[in-house]
């Protein structure tokens, strides 16, 4: 049967990854029923994960797959391409969006008035479609244009908070994401007038032959900057923490594993398959903005998260300094450098959502995500506080987790490039995340709550399910790491051009 | 059962002891006897099973997971590994045993907790012991320092919390800043973590190079106590007491000691820090550390803290042994591991019997109370001397090898380090033994402790029996230093 089903579909299934959720969020607004809404939602979104599985295995099987849109041939019609880098980046997308949706109801029954779920939901997965869209398509332009989508319906899904901080937090949001965008298609079209071409594969055989003049240059600080923007790169972060911290705890969880997961693509994608790397770091010297960039966000993002009080932003600053450990990675420009910010990539996605989600869990019991709102919980939610410990140990690269293997390919990148002191930077901003990690360790089992705290209980099943199926996998792909490495190390020869 | 399973299985044993004692938590007596079931039939595999395929010669591996090109999660047994998980498993018998009477006569609480994290401690210890590779070592040694971080603050107050802080933060800190850097070092010039007899790094590292990645490896290994990382052993001392003597005096802090001898043995390869001297910083930097701990121990009143320092001196003597290159040097401190375990933990089970029996902490308050604890004051006293490496003690051996050692180095200020430290542990130890039974009780002893005239005055029996049996042990150790001497052969030829 689902036999009969993929060949039915099969060729046209990276035209289904867009397309289905895409139509999918107009179906949750007619529902506008609650959980029904909810039920279309994670039939489109474990669909799309078991779609991403099976492109990534014809990816692997057969290699790049090029999909031309309404059957117009590239690099006149639009191209859908996927290779082993987006093949990699889709899995990780679709899984965390499938995940953190089945974990929702009950967070949001307590966060977002449940008249407006059907709503939610219709601008989850048109959010999810821009991310996928931006992640497989082979068009610049297009890259704009999910840009686009993914962007408007995250500042609205963020707008649902349940304080008023969530409307400024947008809004700040809207402003920088709209100049980020607004730079990339600055750089989009720049590249346009130098080649004449929107095709990505193509504009890299047009820009090889132009060789770098000053609109290249010109080009690529244009799509530094707009990638750097969305991706929140240091000193460019600023509207993540307040985002992160008043958003609703699962839009929080989807957008920090997601939304920038997705803008890191798109910059390596542009720095490595587009400009190249010899010329993005030989000629045009990314590596010495990026570097030192990627080195202060590691560490201003962990210190000042260490002297949060609301764990929610402690974590969303320490995702500012985990992207900067992905930066470093793409800075290093070598094959174990770019292995290391691609797993962790893979890593980051799915310990910061694990975590976002135990945060969802603890405001839905205790009400607060402040630190003094912890004492106690190691008791009173051992299985959520578990599943924060386990991912917390990952952040700070505790070996057979995650966290470790993407630190291992970052510092062997780093010394084989010679640059020992960027390895011991490496190796002394983790520490900074053991301290932020265990003063709420410290709390939770060492401090008892106050008299008058009201009686919590563990958090429900339905999110106790996925915080463990994200606290678990950052131990399984610590210990098997035969997918993510492998895919990320051969992601990154392929676009240094090395051979296996 | 093959001698490989047999490996694999002593390091996952005291796990599966764990989901017992928390079945049995509400019946204490059932839970307790889970763990000395679990310790007993641990040793029992170790040293019935394992040993003897060792003694002839054997290297049982085990291969788990390719974790990361090159770096498998594996174990091997080699002599120092074998000889450092039958203390650890041997010694956890004993201590299983004084748990019971100590927790209990104290009236310590989360005593569930507290077995399951010792469990976790001594599978991480095994684990350390067996690993083929820095790798695995590396993280089974986190392993421990996460598994004994709730053990250092059981009593969960202001104190326990910042002495907690200091053992996490050092441990961590090293280990992560420095050790890790070491192992990546090392697998990109040798392609791997691999313990080898010869060591993997000749003719791959050279000059200064040497001495910076040796000096990771030393002060990474955080657990071996080298000055100025010492830090974290008298902060843990709030822990109870039988986690001060079989984690603090033998689990952890052996497996650091251990760590860098196995290092300087089977990854630098003492030929090669033979030729090139780079070990010589390193014995300056134990002989200091030895020294200078000792006679910090002099000033200390309280005797856990007095123990924690003499175990901070202690230690330096096998990474001594181990930097000297020599074949003695690294026999004797090899054999120190075992012999300092079981004059150690004496010392620390009677210093919790005098708390839990006569309610005293400090040392200067212990007078005359030998006539009132003489089983306790009794294999104090046996410790002490083994400690201080006196015959017919099992401490007199490793000393011994250790001075040989030196000799063979031509090192002749290292026998004075030694020569000296062992005055300097007569003078912080023998006052103990000295006040208890020589002193008269100050006036107001009796009625401190509503105790009717004279007569024995002992800490439950459970308290007592495991630091008599294992003062016992330090005797008998001199006479089985033979065998252990014959195992760890094995090292240092191939």
């Amino acid at each position: 049967m689902t036999g009969d089903l993929l060949t039915l579909v099969g060729d046209d299934l990276p035209a289904l990854q867009i397309a289905v959720p895409l139509l999918s969020a107009a179906i949750c607004l007619l529902v506008r029923r609650a959980r029904a809404a909810w039920a279309v939602a994670m039939v489109v979104a474990w669909g799309s994960f078991a779609s991403a599985c099976v492109l990534l295995s014809r990816v692997l099987q057969s290699g790049t797959i090029s999909y031309a849109e309404g059957g117009w041939r590239p690099p006149w019609g639009i191209e859908l391409r996927i290779d082993l880098l987006n093949a990699l980046v889709l899995l990780v997308v679709t899984f965390i969006c499938a995940i953190v949706l089945t974990a929702s109801p009950r967070s949001l029954d307590q966060e977002v008035w449940r008249e407006h779920h059907h709503k939610f939901y219709a601008l989850y997965l048109l959010c999810m479609t821009g991310l996928a869209g931006m992640t497989i398509t082979g068009d610049a332009f297009n890259i704009f244009v999910f840009l686009e989508v993914s962007s408007l319906s995250s500042y609205a899904l963020i707008a649902q908070g349940t304080t008023r901080r969530a409307l400024t937090s947008s809004m700040q949001y809207l402003v920088m994401g709209t100049i980020g965008g607004t730079f990339i298609l600055l750089g989009i079209g720049l590249i346009y007038m130098v080649t004449g071409t929107l095709n990505i594969a193509d504009m890299a055989v047009q820009l090889a032959a132009v060789g770098p003049n000053r609109t290249v240059l010109v080009a690529l600080a244009c799509i530094g900057v707009g990638t750097g923007i969305k991706l929140a790169i240091f000193p460019l972060h600023i509207w993540l923490p307040n985002a992160y911290t008043y958003a609703p705890a699962i839009v929080t969880a989807f957008l920090a594993a997601t939304a920038t997961k997705v803008a890191y693509y798109v910059l390596v994608r542009f720095v490595f398959s587009v400009f190249g790397a010899p010329l993005a770091f030989g000629e045009l010297r990314l590596d010495a903005v990026l570097m030192p960039l990627a080195i202060a966000a590691m560490f201003a993002g962990s210190f000042v998260a260490i002297f949060q009080d609301d764990i929610k932003r402690m974590l969303a600053y320490s995702s500012v300094a985990q992207i900067g450990y992905m930066v470093l990675g793409l800075s290093l420009a070598s094959v174990s450098g770019l292995t290391g910010g691609l797993v962790h990539l893979f890593n980051h996605a799915i310990m910061k959502s694990g975590l976002f989600l135990v945060m969802a869990a603890v405001l839905l019991r205790v009400g607060s995500t402040r630190l003094e709102a912890f004492a106690g919980l190691g008791r009173r939610m051992p299985i959520t506080m578990a599943a924060f410990v386990v991912a917390g140990l990952s952040l700070i690269g505790v070996p057979l987790t995650v966290g470790f293997v993407s630190k291992w390919y970052l510092v062997m990148g780093a010394i084989q490039g010679g640059l020992w002191p960027v390895a011991v930077l490496i190796l002394l901003s983790s520490l900074l995340a053991l301290i932020y990690i265990w003063r709420v360790v410290e709390v939770a089992y060492f401090r008892q709550p106050p008299d008058d705290a009201p009686e919590v209980s563990e958090a429900p099943a339905s999110l106790l399910v996925p915080i463990w199926v994200l606290a678990g996998a950052t131990v399984f792909f610590g210990i098997f790491t035969s997918l993510s490495v492998g895919l990320a190390s051969a992601a990154a020869r392929m676009l240094l051009g090395v051979e296996l | 059962m093959s001698v490989e399973t047999a490996v694999g299985l002593a390091v996952v044993w005291p796990l599966l002891g764990i989901p017992l004692i928390a079945l049995f938590r509400r019946w204490p007596n059932v839970r307790e006897t889970a763990t000395l079931l679990t310790a007993g039939s641990l040793f029992a595999i170790v040293a019935k099973v394992i040993l003897p395929a060792v003694m002839v010669g054997g290297r049982p591996r085990l291969d788990l997971v390719e974790v990361l090109p090159g770096l498998n999660l594996a174990f091997e047994v080699e002599p120092l590994g074998m000889l450092f998980a039958l203390v650890a498993s041997g010694l956890w018998i004993v201590t299983a045993l004084y748990s019971i009477g100590y927790m209990r006569g104290h009236h310590e609480e989360n005593q569930t907790r507290f077995y399951i994290c010792f469990a976790l401690a001594i599978s991480g210890a095994v684990g350390v012991a067996f690993a083929a590779n820095v790798f695995t070592l590396f993280v089974f040694y986190e392993a421990i320092t996460l598994s004994t971080y709730p053990l250092v603050t059981h009593h969960g107050t202001e104190a326990a919390k910042k002495a907690g802080r200091v053992y996490l933060g050092i441990l961590m800190g090293t280990s992560v800043g420095l050790l890790l850097f070491a192992m990546v070092w090392t697998y990109l010039v040798a392609g791997t973590t691999e313990f080898r007899t010869g060591g993997i790094l000749a003719g791959r590292v050279e000059g200064w190079q040497l001495i910076v990645l040796l000096a990771l490896y030393a002060f990474g290994t955080g657990k071996a106590a080298l000055m100025p990382f010492h830090r974290w052993l008298p902060a843990a001392m709030v822990a109870p007491t039988p986690v001060s003597a079989l984690l603090h005096a033998v689990a952890v802090v052996k497996a650091g000691v251990f760590t860098v001898l196995k290092v300087l043995v089977y990854i630098f390869g003492i030929d090669l820090l033979a030729s090139t001297d780079a070990s010589r910083w390193l014995t300056w930097a134990a002989a200091f550390t030895i020294l200078a701990a000792s006679i910090i121990a002099l000033t200390k009143d309280n005797l856990k803290a007095r123990l924690a320092y003499s175990t901070v001196s202690q230690l330096s003597y096998t990474v001594l042994g181990g930097a000297l290159a020599t074949s003695a040097g690294v026999l004797g401190g090899g054999m120190h591991i075992a012999m300092h375990a079981m004059g150690k933990i004496t010392l620390f089970f009677c210093a919790g019997a005098i708390l839990v029996g006569a309610h005293k902490t400090e040392i200067s308050t212990m007078d005359g109370l030998g006539k009132k604890m003489p089983f306790t004051f009794g294999a104090f006293l046996l410790g002490s001397l083994s400690v201080i490496g006196l015959p017919p003690m099992g401490g007199s051996w490793s000393k011994w090898y250790l001075m040989m050692g030196a000799l063979e180095a031509e090192q002749m200020v290292m026998m004075l380090v030694l020569m000296a430290s062992s005055l300097l542990s007569i003078g912080y130890l023998m006052p103990v033994v000295g006040r208890g039974f020589f002193r008269d009780p100050p006036a107001d002893f009796d009625h401190d402790h509503n105790d009717h005239g004279s007569g024995l005055h002992e800490a439950p029996f459970l308290c007592v029996l495991p630091p008599v049996l294992t003062g016992i042990g330090c005797v008998v150790l001199f006479f089985y230093a033979e065998d252990i001497y014959q195992l760890l052969m094995g090292m240092v030829t191939p």
